[in-house]
């Protein structure tokens, strides 16, 4: 199949008279910046510098992209605000190894057992019981918080009321790390 | 009796076999076959399409058709749903109800869609169509429940309210309770998009226990659950409900009063709502899960596995409409539970948000396209796709007709291959040869282009984001896609040339919307000089194009057929050729 069509040769442009139509400028993209970098390394381990040191980069929004509705987008929106307006109680939350946030909302538990089940059930994996002295120990995962001073906290370590209004985020950490953070 | 060219069959005769043709592409056709046939048909005409309102002007329509109705108007184009176009750019209704007023005294019905509807277009309608039947306000705006309060109380054989995704300002009008008690003839009533002071809950109990043909409820989000529970209880003969649930802890006696209420439904087939659903709260509806063919939780923030739960329970399902929460493993779990699957919706919960929100990629839409042999209209939000994907989904599914598909990232390419999804949409549109609706996503060269062009002869519709590298590629699309009607693009290197050599083509289509592509002034007003029947409209907020340099290019440009000419309606940042300033009426 042919490329270029020579749209000259057939001569049906609508062209200015005397003007030789000047080749347009290609319009700016906006920044190939992809999600496909991301995804397409999914399956390497992410490092504690992944989740913790890199901030996103500030997105710019396009005008009415991704297409979504604002009558839709509203009604998203809406309950975020109404939920996250100063509680925050919708955490990120981010399992070491997998490529996914999961958003939960923490108004949803009562407890810390209620929680800790719902996070093994969301990504499927055991964290157990939660001990003052010795943490998770025995687990291969430790639930960890980023409170409002910005540290990382174990989960589990401060009273329910107090955790639920300063946690920003949680973070299930793995391996040796958390086996680690068992022993205070 | 007069002798006639086409057929001896007297006026009457003819007039009733025309009353069996309702669609009007055949009611056209018609019309066109004799000059006899054009005048039996235009005074038995009753249901008018208007799919652009500027395309007509109302006068000629009703010279034309004098005894319509029902009426249908579309008035914005479609990506005015993304705020791409300004606020009082037009889509004003009231001129056509003015119109009407006067020549359609039994008009009762009136459909419209991303129009401008005023309070006084409302009061209009009200006063004057005796036997008013049905309003549908569908992406509408500009009106408040004093309109809404005009027609209650004077639309007496009223059978359908709907305001579907409608702005619509408080009054603080208790409009609800201006359906007088004598009122008993709803039939569909949706009023969901309203805010939470505007329905009061003892007149709406009180109109739904009056009204026994009732079959379409849609309430709006601020109805609680026992509230729910109590109107349901109220119409059991619904077939369509959308169901508000706050978020609440599970008590065990709103959760059975609740269940009870909806297994008396046996008729219910359509459920949608769900805002703020609690998830222990979803078994209430199992009882009528399994006679469900329509279900819209897109408003539902219910993770995967309580959706995989609750589809399984739905295996008579047709339509779904969804957030990405229900993942892969969620839409695996539909494509074996739901065979009778036509229609899938999955919308992305989080589409601002640059990381993954759920555990959502093509695989699920793969799944669906596998598992499920009636799936023929496809709208996914995802963040990965690849060519192998789409190939593997057009092999499968050669039934599909509707597929718009949005990587949400602007420009991905193929995540396996690192390729443009060319060869991906090329397949679509090879093997789904019905295919009227197509939106391309994704990093696209010129290529996929020429595949449309050469594959996509039913397209009717085509929509086309930060795709394409030149001229050639819209050349492709105009010149190759026969059905086409619509097209619409946005930041796409489109120009002049490819717009100016298809100008012909544009008559044949209803519209054409680009933004952010590289259409110059210049062009446009050639373009207006060549083609009288064509309203070129350059959007452009930044002041008069003529101020700027001759290559600047325009910001936004719709360019749409008509036979009522230059609309009087243009706000100050519509350009078109005329530079005559009386045009320029406020609406």
């Amino acid at each position: 199949m042919e490329n270029d069509l020579n749209l000259k040769a057939t001569e049906l442009r609508l062209g200015l008279p005397g003007s030789d139509e000047p080749e347009r400028q290609m319009i700016p993209r906006p920044n190939k910046r992809t999600l496909s970098d991301i995804v397409s390394e999914g399956s390497r381990s992410t490092t504690e510098e992944d989740h913790q040191d890199t901030a996103p980069p500030a997105k710019v929004q396009i005008v009415g992209w991704p297409p979504v509705r604002s009558y839709r987008k509203n009604c998203l929106q809406g309950k975020k605000h109404e939920v996250e307006g100063g509680t925050g109680m919708y955490v990120k939350v981010s399992v070491d190894g997998a490529p996914y946030l999961r958003k939960i909302d923490l108004k949803v538990y009562r407890s810390y057992p209620q929680l800790l089940l719902a996070l093994e059930n969301m990504f499927k994996l055991t964290i157990g019981a939660y001990s003052e002295r010795e943490g998770y120990n025995g687990s291969d995962y430790a639930p960890t918080y980023e409170d409002r001073d910005g540290d990382w906290m174990l989960v589990g370590d401060v009273p329910w009321e107090m955790f639920i209004s300063s946690c920003k985020r949680l973070r299930i950490m793995k391996g040796s790390e958390a086996r680690g953070l068992g022993c205070v | 009796m007069p002798k006639r060219l086409a057929s001896s069959l007297s006026d009457e005769v003819l007039e009733h076999v025309f009353s069996f043709i309702q669609s009007e592409k055949d009611r056209n056709v018609v019309s066109a076959v004799c000059k006899s046939w054009y005048e039996i048909e235009r005074w038995c005409r009753r249901k008018i399409f208007v799919g652009n309102c500027y395309a007509v002007s109302p006068e000629m329509v009703i010279r034309r058709f004098p005894q319509v109705r029902s009426i249908e108007l579309k008035g914005k184009p479609h990506f005015a749903d993304f705020n791409l176009v300004p606020d009082g750019w037009g889509g004003y209704v009231l001129p056509w109800i003015t119109e009407m007023a006067g020549a359609y005294p039994w008009l009762d019905e009136i459909r419209l869609k991303r129009m401008v509807v005023t309070d006084e277009s409302l009061e209009l309608i009200a006063k004057s169509f005796k036997d008013f039947k049905v309003l549908v306000l569908a992406s509408c705006e500009g009106f408040s429940t004093d309109g809404l309060a005009a027609i209650a109380a004077s639309c007496k054989n009223l059978r359908e309210l709907d305001l579907r995704e409608s702005e619509v300002d408080d009054s603080s009008v208790h409009w609800l309770s201006h359906f007088p008690e004598t009122y008993t003839s709803m039939v569909s009533l949706n009023i969901s998009c309203l805010g939470s002071g505007e329905v009061s809950f003892s007149a709406l109990e009180r109109l739904v226990s009056r009204c026994p043909n009732l079959r379409s409820l849609k309430l709006n989000r601020a109805v609680p659950l026992d509230k729910t529970a109590n109107i349901l209880r109220l119409a059991p003969q619904l077939v369509e409900f959308s169901a508000c649930t706050y978020s609440a802890e599970l008590r065990s006696d709103v959760f059975s009063n609740l269940a009870g209420a909806f297994s008396n439904c046996k008729e219910l087939r359509s459920l949608s709502g769900f805002w703020d659903v609690v998830p222990d709260y979803l078994p209430a509806i199992y009882s009528v899960c399994s006679r469900l063919t329509s279900l819209n939780l897109s408003y539902a923030t219910i993770l995967s596995p309580d959706l995989i739960k609750l589809v399984s329970h739905c295996p008579s399902l047709q339509r779904l409409l969804v957030l990405d929460y229900i993942e892969d493993s969620g839409l695996e779990a539909l494509a074996s539970n739901c065979k009778d699957l036509q229609e899938l919706r999955v919308f992305p919960s989080d589409p601002f948000d640059a990381e993954p929100n759920a555990s959502l990629t093509e695989q699920g839409l793969v799944a669906v396209s596998l598992g499920c042999p009636k799936l023929q209209s496809v709208l996914y939000f995802c963040r990965r796709m690849s060519n192998a994907a789409l190939v593997t989904i057009a092999q499968n599914r050669p039934n599909l007709n509707r597929f718009r598909l949005c990587i949400i990232e602007p420009n991905t390419a193929d995540y396996l291959t690192g390729e443009p999804f060319d060869v991906g949409f090329g397949a679509i549109v090879e093997h789904c040869k019905d295919l009227i609706r197509l939106s391309l996503s994704g990093l696209l060269t010129d290529c996929v282009f020429e595949y449309i062009g050469k594959y996509a002869k039913k397209l009717e519709m085509l929509s086309v984001a930060f795709a394409g590298d030149s001229d050639l590629g819209l050349h492709h699309v105009l010149s190759g896609c026969e059905s086409l009607r619509k097209l619409e693009i946005r930041d796409c290197p489109f120009g002049d040339k490819a717009l100016l050599t298809n100008a012909a083509k544009l008559e044949t289509m209803q519209s054409l919307w680009m933004s952010s592509c590289s259409v110059s002034f210049e062009a446009c007003k050639l373009l207006s000089q060549k083609m009288p029947r064509l309203n070129v409209e350059v959007i452009d907020e930044r002041g008069p194009p003529d101020s700027r340099p001759e290559n600047c290019t325009v910001d936004k440009l719709y360019i749409y057929r008509s036979v009522a000419g230059p609309r009087f309606d243009m706000p100050p940042f519509v350009w078109t050729k005329d530079e005559d300033l009386a045009l320029r009426l406020s609406p």
